[in-house]
């Protein structure tokens, strides 16, 4: 199955780089913008089925690894391919 | 701790590139005692302390220091840290104190979102009996030469390290962004030191300053101020 992890800057932490887009942004005609955040997206194919102790393993890897709590917010995606 | 017992183990990653200059600092800056370890050792060997060098370890991929962290020689560092051991990260080597938690707060992109090349003014905090203005004086410049220095931690974490006396360092002309203008800080324990100047570029001659080598007395000095504690 296919995992997506969706890692973003925290609300209320600065995010120079997503200021930056959203100032290009506004220069390129978009209006009415109100907030630009720019994070990643990790892709993850792993042969294993949808249990709660692969998610919590996902948590474990999110937190530790993949996004760093401090700053950053995560998510996923759980897809069958 | 005298010369003669002293010993530096500088840790090197793939993508460090500064472990020479830090290297040199304490080898040749003080005379001390110092030798590299390489990041798949598990064990760092007779050590006071251990640097984490500057650079772009794992190329900085995922997050600055984010895959250092995982390395399997930082299991002896948390190791030698969780006994009250020396530890200074010198940039690169700062953010993976932070990734790997060992010191507090996390290092984002330059506000400017350029890199950042040049010497800093730096004010020294009182930060204990080893590392306030007293000993190293109430201004010293540093190198910077860093894309991700500017420092965000959250308001729990800022109290904590305010009531601790935990800032060691601070820029004069915030040059990142860097939340309270924080260059440095050190644990509560007061053994690990992390910090985004470069005193390993500032103890030669031709260096832009001499200040590094003052900076190393003084983290050295804090193991010497633990030990007595400790022992007391």
């Amino acid at each position: 199955m296919k995992i997506k992890v969706f890692v973003t800057p925290k609300r209320n932490v600065l995010d120079p780089q997503g200021v930056a887009v959203g100032h290009a942004l506004e220069s390129l005609g978009l209006s009415g913008l109100r907030g630009t955040r720019v994070g990643k997206v990790v892709e993850l194919e792993v042969e294993a089925a949808d249990t709660p102790q692969l998610r919590a393993q996902l948590d474990k890897l999110c937190r530790d690894l993949l996004s760093n709590p401090v700053i950053e917010d995560y998510h996923y995606e759980i897809a069958a391919s | 701790m005298t010369p003669a017992t002293t010993n530096i183990a500088v840790v090197q990653f793939p993508g460090s590139n500064c472990d020479q200059d830090a290297f040199q600092l304490f080898a040749s800056g003080l005379g001390l005692a110092t030798r590299y370890v390489w990041h798949k050792d598990t064990r760092l060997g007779e050590a006071d302390l251990v640097v984490l060098p500057g650079g772009f370890s794992y190329g900085d991929y995922l997050r600055c220091g984010a895959i250092a962290r995982f390395s399997p020689v930082m299991g002896a560092v948390r190791e030698h840290a969780q006994r009250g051991g020396l530890v200074l990260g010198i940039c690169n080597g700062f953010q993976i104190l932070c990734e790997a938690g060992l010191l507090p707060g996390a290092l984002i992109r330059n506000s400017s979102l350029e890199y950042r090349c040049m010497t800093c003014e730096l004010r020294v905090e009182d930060a204990g009996p080893a590392f306030n203005p007293g000993a190293l004086g109430a201004r010293i410049r540093l190198p910077i030469g860093h894309g991700e220095g500017n420092y965000r931690i959250d308001e729990a974490g800022r109290a904590a390290l305010e009531a601790n006396r935990q800032v060691i360092l601070r820029y004069c002309d915030n040059p990142n962004g860097s939340f309270d203008d924080i260059a440095g800080v050190r644990s509560e324990g007061g053994n690990v030191f992390g910090m985004m100047p470069h005193p390993d570029r500032a103890f030669e001659r031709f260096h832009p300053s001499q200040d590094g080598l003052s900076v190393a007395r003084a983290v050295l000095a804090a193991g010497s101020a633990e030990f007595a504690r400790k022992s007391a």
